[in-house]
C-alpha cells in the first residue's frame, strides 16, 4: 500500500484553498497591526511618565516586565475564562507582550536625548508639550522605530499561539494541518508568517527612513 | 466568580496534585511516563523538558559563542540568527517537526525549544567575549599568556555576567515555550490548560495558567540570583555605575 503523496510545498493547495488562506492572512495582519497600534498608544504615555517621574519608572518597567515573563500560552489561558474565546483575548495578550519592548525602547530613546538640546529648547520658551513633540520625540525616533520593529516581528510570531483560544490567524492553518497531517498547509502558513514579519519589518524601517531624513544625510556624509 | 472558585477547588483537591493513580503511569513496553493528570508529575516533566532543552542549547551555543567572540568573527551571523529566530513562530516549528520524520511528543518539543534557546546564549557569549577591553587583552598577551590562556583566564571570566544573562533569558523563554507542547501531544504543564479548554473547565484553565506563570516567574527569580552570584563584585559595581 503506497502512502499518499504528502509534499511540503504544493501550489495545488494554494490554488484550492486561497480563499481560506487569504482570510487567515488578513486576520493575522489586522490583528498584528491593531495590537501594535494599541500597545503604542498605551506605551508612549507610560514611557513619558516614566521619564518625567523617575519614581514611577521602576513600577512601570516592573509590571510590564512581569507581564512579559508570563508564558503566552498561560496568558491566553488566564484571559479565556473572562474574555471568552476569540479575537479580544488574543488582542489583549498581544498588547501585553508588545508593551514591554515598546516602553523600554521609548524610555531609552527619551533618555538618550542630549540634555543641552532640551535645555536650549526650554530656554527658548518651549512648553513641556511642545518640547516633547517637537524636540524629544524626533530625537528619540531611532530607538522608537527599533522597538516597533522588534514588537512587530515578535507579535506576528505570537499571533499563532492564539490557536489556544481558537483565533490564531495563520496558526489556525498550522494546527489544522497538523491534525490532518497536511504538510503543505503547515508549510504554507509558516512561510506566510515569515513573509509577513519580513514585510512589516521592512515597512517600518522604510517609514523610519522617511521620518528621519537627517539620519540618512548623516550616514551619507 | 464561579471560574475563580472552580480554580480554587481544582488547586485544593489533593487528587489533582498526586494524580488518580500516582505520579507515574506504566507504559506498554515496561517503562513509565509522567501521569498526565497530576500537577506534580506535569510540573516535574515541564522542568525536565526545559532543562533538557536549555542544556542542549548550551552544549552547542556556548562553545561556539565563546570561540567566535574570542576570534571576533561572525558577529553579523549571530545577529541574523537571533533576528530570524524571533520571526519564526514556535508553533510553526512544533507543527513542522510533528508532521516530519521527527514526529510528535516530548523529544520534538525539547528540540524545538532548544533551537529557540540557542540565539540568546550564542549572542550573549559572543558579545561578552568580543567586548572585552582590547587593552586588557594586549596586557595579557604582553605578559606572555598564550591565546588559549587569554581566552579562558582573562576574557571568559569577564564575559561570565553576560553569559549568565543570556542563560537567564534562554531559561525563562524555554519554560514559557514548553507549554505549547500540549498542542502537539507532548507533556508538561500546558496539558493542564489544554485539557481544561478541551473540556470547558475554565477553572482548571485558570489554575493551570497561574501555575505556569508562577513557574516562569520562579525560574526568572532563580536565574537572576545565579546571574547575580556569577557576576564578580567589581563588575557589578561597574555595571551599577554605568546604569
Amino acid at each position: 500500500m503506497d502512502a499518499p503523496d504528502n509534499p511540503w510545498l504544493s501550489l495545488d493547495y494554494l490554488e484550492r484553498n486561497w480563499g481560506e488562506v487569504s482570510e487567515q492572512l488578513v486576520i493575522h495582519t489586522t490583528l498584528t497591526l491593531q495590537a501594535l497600534a494599541i500597545a503604542f498608544a498605551i506605551a508612549f504615555p507610560l514611557a513619558v511618565i516614566a521619564r518625567r517621574a523617575p519614581r514611577l519608572s521602576s513600577p512601570i518597567m516592573g509590571v510590564s516586565g512581569v507581564l512579559y515573563t508570563i508564558p503566552s500560552f498561560a496568558l491566553f489561558g488566564l484571559l479565556a475564562p473572562f474574555t471568552g474565546i476569540g479575537r479580544t483575548t488574543v488582542l489583549i495578550g498581544l498588547v501585553a507582550y508588545a508593551l514591554l519592548v515598546l516602553v523600554r525602547n521609548i524610555v531609552v530613546g527619551l533618555q538618550g536625548v542630549d540634555r543641552d538640546v532640551t535645555d536650549a529648547a526650554r530656554g527658548m520658551g518651549y512648553t513641556p508639550m511642545r518640547l516633547l513633540l517637537q524636540v524629544e520625540l524626533p530625537n528619540a525616533l531611532p530607538s522608537i522605530i527599533a522597538g516597533l520593529r522588534i514588537a512587530a516581528v515578535s507579535t506576528v510570531a505570537l499571533v499563532t499561539v492564539g490557536v489556544v483560544v481558537g483565533y490564531g490567524g495563520l496558526g489556525q492553518l498550522m494546527f489544522r494541518g497538523l491534525q490532518s497531517d497536511y504538510r503543505a498547509q503547515i508549510m504554507t502558513a509558516t512561510l506566510l508568517c515569515l513573509a509577513l514579519a519580513l514585510v512589516l519589518d521592512l515597512l517600518l524601517a522604510l517609514a523610519g527612513r522617511l521620518a528621519m531624513p537627517w539620519a540618512r544625510r548623516r550616514t551619507a556624509a | 466568580m464561579s471560574t475563580l472558585s472552580e480554580a480554587w477547588t481544582y488547586l485544593t483537591t489533593a487528587e489533582n496534585w498526586t494524580g488518580a493513580n500516582g505520579i507515574t503511569t506504566p507504559t506498554f513496553d515496561g517503562g513509565w511516563r509522567f501521569a498526565q493528570d497530576s500537577i506534580i508529575a506535569l510540573t516535574l516533566e515541564h522542568l525536565w523538558m526545559s532543562f533538557a532543552a536549555v542544556a542542549l542549547a548550551v552544549v552547542v551555543a556556548l562553545p561556539l559563542g565563546v570561540f567566535l567572540g574570542h576570534v571576533r568573527k561572525g558577529g553579523a551571523v549571530t545577529v541574523v540568527t537571533s533576528n530570524v529566530s524571533r520571526a519564526v513562530p514556535t508553533l510553526a516549528l512544533l507543527t513542522l517537526f510533528a508532521a516530519s520524520a521527527i514526529g510528535f511528543g516530548n523529544n520534538a518539543v525539547i528540540l524545538a525549544a532548544a533551537i529557540f534557546a540557542f540565539p540568546p546564549i550564542l549572542s550573549n557569549a559572543f558579545t561578552g567575549m568580543a567586548d572585552v577591553d582590547p587593552d586588557i587583552r594586549e596586557a595579557a598577551l604582553g605578559q606572555g599568556m598564550t591565546r588559549f590562556q587569554v581566552a579562558t583566564r582573562v576574557e571568559l571570566p569577564l564575559a561570565v555576567p553576560l553569559i549568565a544573562a543570556g542563560l537567564r533569558t534562554a531559561a525563562v523563554q524555554t519554560v514559557a515555550t514548553v507549554p505549547l507542547a500540549a498542542l502537539v501531544a507532548g507533556g508538561g504543564m500546558g496539558v493542564i490548560i489544554n485539557t481544561g479548554l478541551a473540556t470547558q473547565r475554565y477553572g482548571q484553565v485558570l489554575a493551570g495558567a497561574v501555575l505556569v506563570a508562577a513557574v516562569a516567574l520562579l525560574t526568572d527569580a532563580v536565574m537572576s540570583r545565579i546571574q547575580h552570584a556569577a557576576t564578580a563584585t567589581p563588575l557589578r559595581e561597574a555595571a551599577a555605575a554605568r546604569a
